[in-house]
């Protein structure tokens, strides 16, 4: 065999390694979403880095940890905070999400986990479990309601909020940031579904460019 | 043409132009199809179902149950009512002689799904719904109004003074006000179909044909905290002879035509009544130019209306009826009375009182109840979030209308006189002529025959008569049928009820309830970081759940044997690498972890050192495998479980429902990274070069890492993990990444075997590999039914362990009866027949030829390919004492062939387990 493939995709030559990089999981839908013209915007989120924290939420563990982290954890589920460079969703009585765009992945996992061992707690590293998309724009509650069936109103749903819901046939993590400003969150094995599902609903409701 | 000038809502400035049957007809905007043909004198649609008879528009709405059309443009769509199509320039249309056809090619139109939720969800915006919505507009509420006509107003025709001014006037006020509300969203043709607990209701948008891109119909799913009920009432007809014929018609639809379209559906007409409200249409048809008479069956008339016929020239007769028609494909005249006199007319108006549509009330328990002064069923009793307002709760006078809907703040109407209402199911004649069910072509006849056969129930008549269950479910039909058949078995009509009222409450098109669920978002399809490259290599995609994986890389003019079998020899000749990312991969964390694995493995899993890899196997409670995969201990703590693709979800459901439900006392904590990492194998005897070449600072040789161990590792500063895993029976590396370094690492490993020729292959490469092993696929080789031990897997199941899932089941003896399927192989002794999967297998006669059925079946083939390794067709198959009976010659019908294959043991290639080290 040579190093193409009888297929025919060139392969890089072992002479020349790619150098280790990550990849945006959503980069291949990058351009469409870029091209998508009215609003709300629908951009993809940075990666960072994230840890599913399960520890016992009573007797003062979410207050020692986030005390050590700098920041609060919130105190009842359905609802986020923030941390000094991320922020922490409570997903469950005792689940949280705690992101950071500053850590390494792996140093984030340690870090908490050894916050919350002393606690009989433990911190699992999901940072590419996930991808996330912002949805900015006055519409944004507008389109997310031709996909997710819980109250997404600003009285129901304001900025403080989160929620664990579908979109459309997919499982998604909605955060509220403010009345047009929404993040999403998918596991990346669906993300490309819940893309092109915004942009699909998206393209239908604005009127097309003449 | 019978429009009149001076009536209807309709834009005369414009014209359209369409066609029926061929012919061609003009309409203006604001016609439906009904109108824009009555308005030609166009009667006839089509003919019934079952008897073939002419049939034509006998209501103004989704109640008609005649006037049935078949769409050809703009889209097909079979079965629509012509007094709910709206004409558009260009729309194609033709009567249905009983069936519509359903369209041939694909519907392009968008169909989409909106979630709504409001504090208020008002249905219905006539006059008790406009009220309603305004006085809840008023008080801050978040609103929702929703209506199903095109236009508000519900059945007020124009003619009404509401607050002292003209009705239209006040509408378009109302309407104003709940537009420059905030938070009130008021949508027309809107038809709330179905409603389900806790103020949940489906609404149906028809948007028309949007040039824009939009939807052709939008499905509201509205939660609502309170649901106000404001639907209005359908009239309903009497029952005579002939009364199937075109030209017999509803007042209200008489009425309905004339306000809201400017026809005039006859100009003698004949009004047959026991109800006030057919005065109205009587007198409005009279002033539009007709000759009107009115046969009131009822002995004493209303003298207030009857003065104002008097004045108009409008002749009305007291305690007289309608016994039948005349007429061919249209009504020509009433026979009236006992001596069934002939009174010429070409439209024939009927009321027999009218209906309160409160459906929506009774789709979530709402009762109803007989009125006897109503002559009809209505709510009763209350529902926590659901009020009734207006003729829905039987409140039929303007003025009380506005009362009940608004309280404080309701406008005022003046009264209106009321008399007494006659209860008329059917006049006099021929049971088998009398038409109850004008949709379905079903008489009194029918309904007596079910009493004669000895049915009791509303609901045994409905099912056995087919009454109200055709495209209006029973509008008109239904309580005539509960009182034509009180009246046959001598009862009062409260006694029997009515059939039971269930969503949808008009037909609701597929395409809207699949919404935006069809095409590629029908199901969500799942990718794997390196899909990319599977694409652009040109890999053939199988469904695995929702996953697509790749199956196979065909080369230029390869079928998939051609290439399967060209993988299959690279893998045992020199290395392949494939794509594993899709396992499902659980985190397990705690003290109690190994605890919790011994329970649900039926194998131990506590024993297993760090650094180890264990293979496991789950049961259910009934002993039957539902998966197996991998089990990783990454430290006393922690262990890392991979299961079946397909599983994934399900595995880790059960996990969890044993940990939170049985042991809950049990520190440990389940985490699903199923997408956080990527898994490749590397596999075949060069696997070892391709891993130690890419990770130069791991010692891969067999002595360092071997089997059933693994090892972490970076590069490039990214940690990696590698597994001496095989699933092959090869030499084979897994290796797992982060997903974000995943496609970068695949591409490392491929250039890294380029050298050896490495070869990227599928799932199916992957299926015969392992089958030459004799390593099941859970849900392939197994149905639920196959315990480890059928499958030979023994030596997976701990007789150690106190308990475990499904270890009490294989003490039953039918767990250890010897003639239990079991996995065996099977050699085709023609050395060139592929098996097909699924095939029964049977015991072979003497004369090779499948004897007459019946035939005892033996068992099944579960897995069958043809092997690179064999150099020939194998199987793998369940076959009752299959262990036994290696050596034996059993027959599988193929076509009408009887195909002989030797049993044998299922380890194909490699026994001995010589290639696992390299």
């Amino acid at each position: 065999m040579t190093a193409e493939l009888s297929s025919g995709v060139e392969l890089r030559s072992a002479s020349s390694p790619v150098v280790l990089t990550r990849r945006h999981p959503l980069e291949g839908r990058r351009a469409t979403l870029e091209a998508l013209t009215g609003e709300p915007s629908i951009t993809l989120e940075p990666l960072v880095s994230a840890v599913d924290l399960r520890v016992d939420p009573d007797g003062g563990a979410p207050e020692a940890i986030a005390a050590a982290l700098g920041g609060t954890l919130p105190r009842s589920p359905d609802t986020w905070t923030e941390l000094p460079d991320g922020v922490a969703l409570r997903l469950g009585p005792d689940e949280w999400l705690l992101t950071s765009a500053a850590a390494d992945p792996h140093r984030w996992e340690d870090r908490v986990d050894a916050l919350a061992a002393p606690h009989g707690g433990m911190a699992v590293d999901v940072s590419a479990q996930r991808v996330g998309l912002r949805l900015h724009g006055p519409a944004a509650r507008d389109l997310l309601a031709f996909g997710c069936s819980i109250d997404l109103r600003p009285t129901a749903f304001g900025r403080g909020r989160c929620a664990q819901t579908l979109f459309g046939q997919a499982a998604v993590l909605l955060v509220a940031h403010a009345e047009d400003d929404l993040r999403l969150h998918v596991r990346t094995s669906f993300a490309g579904y819940v893309v092109d599902r915004l942009v699909d609903t998206a393209r239908s409701l604005r009127p097309t460019p003449a | 043409m019978s429009r009149v000038d001076g009536y209807g809502r309709i834009d005369r400035t414009r014209t359209l132009a369409f066609t029926f049957d061929g012919v061609g007809y003009t309409a203006h905007p604001g016609d439906t199809l009904a109108s824009a043909l009555l308005a030609h004198g166009v009667t006839t649609l089509g003919t019934s179902i079952r008897l073939g008879r002419p049939r034509g528009v006998m209501g103004a709405w989704t109640e008609d149950p005649g006037g049935l059309v078949q769409i050809e443009e703009p889209f097909p769509e079979p079965m629509l009512l012509a007094t709910t199509v709206d004409v558009v320039d260009g729309l194609v249309a033709r009567g249905v002689a009983g069936q519509g056809r359903l369209a041939e090619v694909a519907d392009t139109a968008r169909y989409d799904h909106r979630h709504v939720h409001c504090d208020v969800l008002v249905v219905g915006a006539g006059p008790a719904g406009l009220v309603a919505a305004r006085t809840a507009a008023r008080a801050g509420l978040d609103v929702v109004l929703v209506d199903d006509r095109p236009t508000p107003g519900g059945t007020l025709t124009g003619t009404e003074t509401v607050d002292g001014r003209p009705a239209p006037e006040w509408v378009d006020a109302v309407v104003a006000e709940l537009a420059a509300a905030p938070h009130v969203t008021h949508l027309q043709a809107t038809t709330a179909f179905g409603h389900y607990d806790d103020g949940f209701v489906l609404a149906l948008e028809r948007r028309g044909e949007g040039s824009d891109g939009g939807a052709r119909a939008r499905d509201h799913r509205i939660r609502a905290g309170r649901v106000v009920v404001a639907a209005g009432a359908i009239e309903r007809p009497i029952v005579f002879e002939d009364d199937d014929r075109p030209g017999v018609m509803l007042a209200s639809a008489a009425r309905d035509l004339l306000h809201r379209h400017g026809v005039l559906a006859g100009r003698e007409v004949v009004v047959f009544t026991v109800d006030d409200s057919a005065y109205a249409a009587a007198l409005d048809l009279r002033q539009a130019g007709a000759s009107v008479r009115v046969l009131d069956g009822r002995s004493e008339v209303p003298p207030g209306w009857t003065r104002r016929c008097a004045e108009l020239d409008v002749p009305v007769e007291a305690g007289t009826d309608v016994r039948g028609t005349l007429g061919s494909d249209r009504v020509r005249a009433a026979l009236v009375g006992e001596s069934r006199r002939e009174v010429p007319c070409d439209l024939l108006l009927v009321s027999g009182g009218w209906n309160p549509t409160a459906h929506l009330f009774s789709h979530v328990g709402g009762p109803l109840r007989w009125d006897p002064e109503l002559v009809a069923f209505r709510p009763a009793g209350e529902l926590p979030r659901t009020t009734v307002v207006g003729a829905a709760n039987g409140t039929y006078a303007l003025a009380d209308v506005l009362r009940e809907a608004g309280g404080e703040d309701a406008p005022t109407a003046p009264p209106e006189e009321i008399t007494p209402r006659g209860m008329l199911w059917r006049t006099a004649g021929d049971p088998a002529r009398q038409f109850v069910d004008i949709a379905r072509d079903a008489t009194v006849a029918d309904i007596a025959r079910a009493v004669g056969a000895g049915m009791t129930s509303v609901e045994h008549v409905k099912r056995y008569t087919t009454i109200g269950t055709a495209h209006d479910q029973g509008k008109t039909s239904g309580v005539l049928a509960s009182g034509v058949t009180a009246e046959l078995l001598g009862r009062p009509v409260e006694s029997l009820g009515t059939t039971t009222f269930r969503p949808p409450f008009t037909p609701v098109p597929f395409a809207a309830l699949a919404g935006r669920d069809r095409g590629d978002l029908f199901d969500p399809v799942r990718t794997t970081a390196v899909h990319a490259w599977h694409v652009a290599a040109g890999a053939v995609f199988e469904d695995v759940g929702q996953w697509k994986r790749a199956r196979h890389y065909p080369a230029p003019g390869e079928d998939m044997a051609a290439a399967v079998l060209r993988e299959c020899a690279a893998v045992r000749g020199s290395v392949g690498i494939m794509d594993g990312s899709t396992l499902g991969k659980i985190d397990v964390r705690g003290p109690d972890a190994g605890v919790l694995l011994d329970h649900l493995y039926t194998n131990l899993m506590s024993t297993l050192k760090v650094g180890r890899v264990r293979y496991g196997v789950m049961c259910g409670n009934d002993g039957m495998v539902f998966d197996d995969g991998t089990v990783l201990r990454l430290a006393e703590d922690r262990f890392l479980v991979t299961t079946t693709t397909g599983n994934a979800a399900h595995v880790l459901d059960w996990m969890e429902e044993w940990l939170q439900t049985e042991w809950p006392h049990l520190r440990v904590r389940l985490t699903s990274v199923t997408e956080q990492w990527s898994i490749f194998a590397v596999a075949g005897p060069r696997s070892r070069d391709v891993v130690g070449r890419v990770f130069g600072d791991v010692d891969v040789s067999n002595d360092a890492f071997g089997f059933m161990t693994w090892q972490d590792t970076t590069l490039d500063g990214v940690p990696v993990r590698l597994a001496r895993i095989s699933f092959s029976g090869e030499l084979a590396f897994e290796v797992s990444v982060d997903a974000w370094h995943a496609p970068d690492l695949w591409a490392r490993l491929v250039a890294a075997g380029a050298e050896d020729g490495i070869t990227p292959y599928g799932t199916e490469t992957m299926h015969v590999l392992r089958a030459e092993k004799g390593y099941p696929i859970i849900g392939q080789d197994t149905d639920g039914t196959v315990t480890p031990h059928d499958l030979g897997m023994s030596w997976a199941v701990s007789k150690k362990k106190p308990d475990f899932v499904g270890k009490r089941s294989f003490a039953r003896p039918v767990a250890t009866d010897p003639q239990r399927k079991q996995l065996v192989s099977l050699l085709p002794t023609d050395a060139t027949t592929t098996l097909p999967e699924g095939s029964q297998i049977v015991a072979l006669p003497d004369d090779g030829r499948l004897p007459p059925p019946p035939v005892p079946m033996l068992g099944h083939v579960t897995s069958s390919y043809r092997s690179a390794a064999l150099g020939r067709p194998f199987a793998l198959a369940l076959v009752a004492g299959g262990r036994d009976r290696v050596g034996e010659v059993v027959g599988i019908p193929v076509g009408d062939m009887l195909i002989a294959a030797q049993i044998g043991g299922t380890v194909l290639v490699d026994p001995e387990g010589a290639r696992r080290d390299g």
